[in-house]
């Protein structure tokens, strides 16, 4: 049953391969997309191109979907699995902060080393500026940043372990039935910007 | 030309990409990184540079003498297949070029300037969000996160509020 690594049940000298082959198949399925323009990433910011939409939503799905049946058949154990923890207000600045990245710079890290490996130079000035960015967070960390990072301007919500929040909780509805309406969102949401996509001109260059 | 231009359905390569997603799960646990290979990679680099500010500081002093390290070279593995993966498909396709893609209404030099800064944003607000697109949105939302959806709504929220002020840069 997995997480495999997790439990050693794969030993560590595999892990690095394995990371490896899984990064490949990252950058591979990425690249074919066409995640290695910025000009096709952006197209979601201005209508004439939703694949990051498409890509982006059926991947979450047919991994939470995955998951769901690993959990069922029991292939994998979900208390292993690690649940990104919730800390609302630097998930909501750090987020907006990567929003406003996004729009200037037309990559996110992943399509960024993507974009990187076919040659775009503006795609390695941005990797650049990502150990800018993560260097003048780690020496600003004390002064500007921990407080914000750890949550502590909001004490009252800080508890050991309810950080690990999943959202269908929060909804008060359960995981299946959530996951559901996500899928029907997302069925949804591709219906709607199809049609927006038809009547936006794609810029030409 | 034609060649070049042709990419994968969508759909297809969503749900291929989901494949890998559920893939890195039932093998670590965890999701895709990206962002993280980098932290990785200097937190390392100021460790052997200079190991006394990396153990008195709060950010670096998290990373450093932990035995935790494999999880961390686990990323920066993961992010040197990303980029060869990426290079094998462009070759594949035809599309390795050396080239600044930007908009004819903007020069190379302004391309090069708002992905630097772009990039500088992503690294700062990545470490605050803790994990960027790859790690915090789409892994995070694969395993129904609050923090996972959040982090999403939050940068395709931003790039949307934006668009409008930064388009010359794109259309």
């Amino acid at each position: 049953m997995g997480p495999l690594v997790a439990q050693d049940i794969i030993g560590s000298e595999w892990n690095f391969l394995i990371a490896l082959l899984i990064g490949i198949c990252f950058g591979f399925v990425l690249e074919q997309a066409g995640f290695s323009s910025s000009k096709k990433l952006a197209g979601v910011f201005y209508g004439y191109d939703f694949v990051v939409l498409r890509v982006f939503f059926t991947a979450a799905i047919t991994a939470m979907v995955g998951l769901i049946f690993f959990d069922y058949l029991e292939i994998i154990d979900m208390s292993l699995v690690y649940i990104n923890p919730t800390f609302l207000w630097s998930t909501l600045v750090g987020g907006v902060i990567m929003g406003v990245g996004f729009i200037l710079g037309g990559f996110c890290p992943g399509t960024g080393v993507c974009a990187a490996a076919i040659g775009k130079i503006d795609a390695w000035f941005f990797i650049g500026g990502i150990f800018i960015g993560i260097f003048i967070f780690a020496e600003g960390y004390e002064l500007l940043f921990e407080s914000l990072h750890l949550g502590q301007t909001d004490p009252e919500s800080y508890k050991e372990g309810s950080r690990y929040i999943q959202i269908f909780n929060s909804l008060g509805i359960s995981r299946n039935i959530f996951a559901f309406g996500m899928i029907i969102m997302a069925l949804v949401a591709f219906i709607v910007t199809a049609r927006i996509e038809k009547g936006v001109k794609k810029p030409n260059y | 030309m034609e060649r070049s231009k042709k990419y994968m359905n969508p759909y297809l390569a969503g749900f291929l990409l989901g494949l890998v997603l559920l893939s890195a799960f039932y093998f670590t646990g965890r999701g895709l990184g990206a962002s993280g290979a980098i932290k990785s990679t200097i937190v390392q680099a100021v460790d052997v540079v200079a190991p006394e500010h990396a153990q008195e500081s709060h950010f670096y002093g998290k990373y450093v003498n932990k035995d935790d390290s494999p999880i961390k070279a686990w990323l920066v593995f993961e992010v040197l297949g990303v980029f060869i993966g990426g290079m094998i498909s462009g070759a594949i396709m035809g599309r390795f070029k050396w080239k600044i893609e930007h908009s004819p209404k903007i020069t190379s030099k302004t391309r090069l300037v708002a992905a630097t800064i772009g990039g500088i944003l992503f690294g700062l607000g990545s470490q605050l969000g803790r994990g960027c697109t790859s790690g915090s949105a789409l892994s995070g939302m694969a395993v129904l996160s609050l923090g996972g959806f959040l982090s999403m709504m939050a940068i395709f929220g931003t790039g949307y509020v934006m668009a409008y002020i930064f388009r010359k840069l794109w259309i």
